[in-house]
């Protein structure tokens, strides 16, 4: 898929009238397509071909990739330095300082895409005796970052000379405690400038639909684009284990029931995966799916293949693009 | 201490109002705070209000209390100090992901948001960032004089 005013693949888009971003994803989005976002972990590595290699699996399936940002609070590659279409941002490593200067610097390096986090406690990943920062949290992030590209002023005042060009987005999680007031966290994320929302996992279909009623009740619908985050889950006893170890993580016991009752489990996991996103489509206000398929990530194409969710839309790759451009690109 | 953070939640409604009564009595005596001079004032009331605040809402003193809008559940006893709302990481039992023991606090304020009338109109609004030069002084006065101060 590439647009009719795309200049040189890869290349910024020329931002339409009502866009904040020079990128695909906003595009996307408002065209109405049921947008394919994945999660891409930074590698423990600081060789590039690591982050290309986990990159490319993605090819030709999803429209974003999410670069995390130290996710489960453990240490890896930097979410600025992937330089993915999603760059995750979250409070918990870094003040006020550090993260407006990561914004501009991301944007500068043609990153199109922010997702304002909390992060999760330094109490669930590999450095437990870190300081965690939490300095912004997640709205006052939202609003800093908007006042930086639509009033060119850091927080404190100060104008800068070229805004970033980003679609700002955040994350909610449907499922978790206090479910009957998520919507309104959700309506207070949009408030604070979220133009798109990617959720953590949701297996609980029932509870999703409550959520996006209420959401759709207080008006958010209008204003931002609402990804349920799936993925497939390896076996029943992966799954039970990342209910007890993975912040946020709720998966329903009759799930991990069904999966303990296959005989090839992960490939059950990934049946599932296929049929979660194909509800997901069918209801009202979803805009797309963010795939979670950490360690799985080569199960992504197949997964978001056999859903059909793309109706033959094919998303970007790169080897598509005509030699004689990608001479330009390199030159 | 935890317990009468709990019970303070609980009786969210008659805090919220004694707050009112509280704040206005302040405001009305206004010129005797700027005659004794707030500098003078700072640390003997921020030491009052770190005792009163401190047991009734295990208060940490930001320097800009937002009680009123939190249900009066103290956002900053977060261990992620969120003032907006809730994170992902609640458990389903309702308890801090970083905290396992501890009620998470936005559970706590949204049930005292409910107790106190337009509680959860004042919780939707966006809180911004914390001046983190205002930690360690006196809420009640930075209010007091803000309120008096600039024409309403």
């Amino acid at each position: 898929m590439k647009f009719e005013d795309e200049p040189v693949p890869g290349y910024p888009l020329p931002i339409r009238p009502g866009h904040t971003s020079p990128g695909r994803f906003e595009r996307v989005l408002r065209a109405g397509a049921f947008a394919v976002t994945a999660e891409l972990a930074p590698p423990d590595s600081a060789d590039p071909e690591d982050v290309y290699r986990r990159a490319r699996v993605f090819e030709g399936y999803v429209d974003a990739i999410n670069a995390t940002d130290g996710s489960g609070a453990n240490c890896h590659m930097s979410s600025l330095a992937v330089c993915a279409p999603v760059m995750q941002i979250s409070c918990r490593d870094r003040n006020r300082i550090a993260i407006q200067g990561d914004i501009l610097g991301g944007a500068a390096m043609g990153v199109c895409n922010m997702l304002c986090l909390t992060g999760d406690g330094v109490q669930a990943g590999d450095h437990p005796q870190a300081m965690p920062v939490f300095d912004l949290d997640a709205l006052s992030l939202l609003s800093i970052a908007c006042n930086l590209r639509d009033h060119h002023r850091f927080e404190s005042g100060r104008k800068i000379s070229y805004a970033p060009r980003v679609l700002l987005g955040a994350a909610e999680n449907p499922v978790a405690p206090p479910t009957a007031h998520r919507a309104l966290r959700l309506a207070k994320k949009v408030e604070a400038g979220a133009q798109f929302i990617q959720t953590q996992y949701c297996f609980d279909l029932a509870a999703l639909r409550l959520f996006m009623r209420a959401v759709e009740d207080l008006g958010v619908l209008e204003r931002a684009f609402i990804l349920v985050g799936v993925g497939p889950l390896r076996s029943a006893k992966a799954a039970e284990w990342m209910r007890a170890h993975v912040p946020g993580m709720h998966v329903p016991d009759a799930l991990i029931a069904r999966l303990a009752g296959a005989s090839d489990q992960a490939r059950e996991g990934r049946n599932l995966c296929v049929d979660l996103i194909q509800e997901l489509h069918t209801i009202k206000g979803v805009s797309g799916v963010h795939v979670m398929a950490y360690r799985q990530e080569e199960s992504v194409a197949e997964v978001i293949d056999r859903s059909g969710v793309l109706g033959g839309r094919r998303p970007w790759r790169p080897e598509a693009l005509e030699p004689a451009l990608l001479d330009r690109k390199t030159s | 201490m935890y317990a009468t953070r709990l019970w303070s939640v609980r009786h969210a409604r008659g805090l919220a109002r004694f707050y009112q009564v509280f704040e206005s009595l302040l405001l009305k005596l206004a010129p005797l705070w700027r005659l004794l001079g707030y500098r003078r004032l700072e640390r003997p009331v921020a030491a009052v209000e770190r005792v009163v605040k401190g047991l009734l809402f295990d208060c940490k003193m930001c320097g800009r209390c937002v009680l009123s809008s939190t249900g009066m559940s103290c956002p900053m006893n977060c261990p992620k100090q969120l003032r907006n709302g809730p994170c992902g990481g609640v458990r389903a039992d309702g308890n801090c992901e970083v905290r396992p023991e501890m009620r998470c606090v936005w559970m706590e304020a949204f049930a005292g948001a409910e107790r106190i009338p337009d509680g959860l109109a004042a919780i939707r609004v966006v809180q911004g960032p914390v001046d983190r030069r205002l930690h360690g002084s006196s809420s009640w006065l930075r209010v007091v004089r803000e309120k008096s101060e600039t024409p309403a």
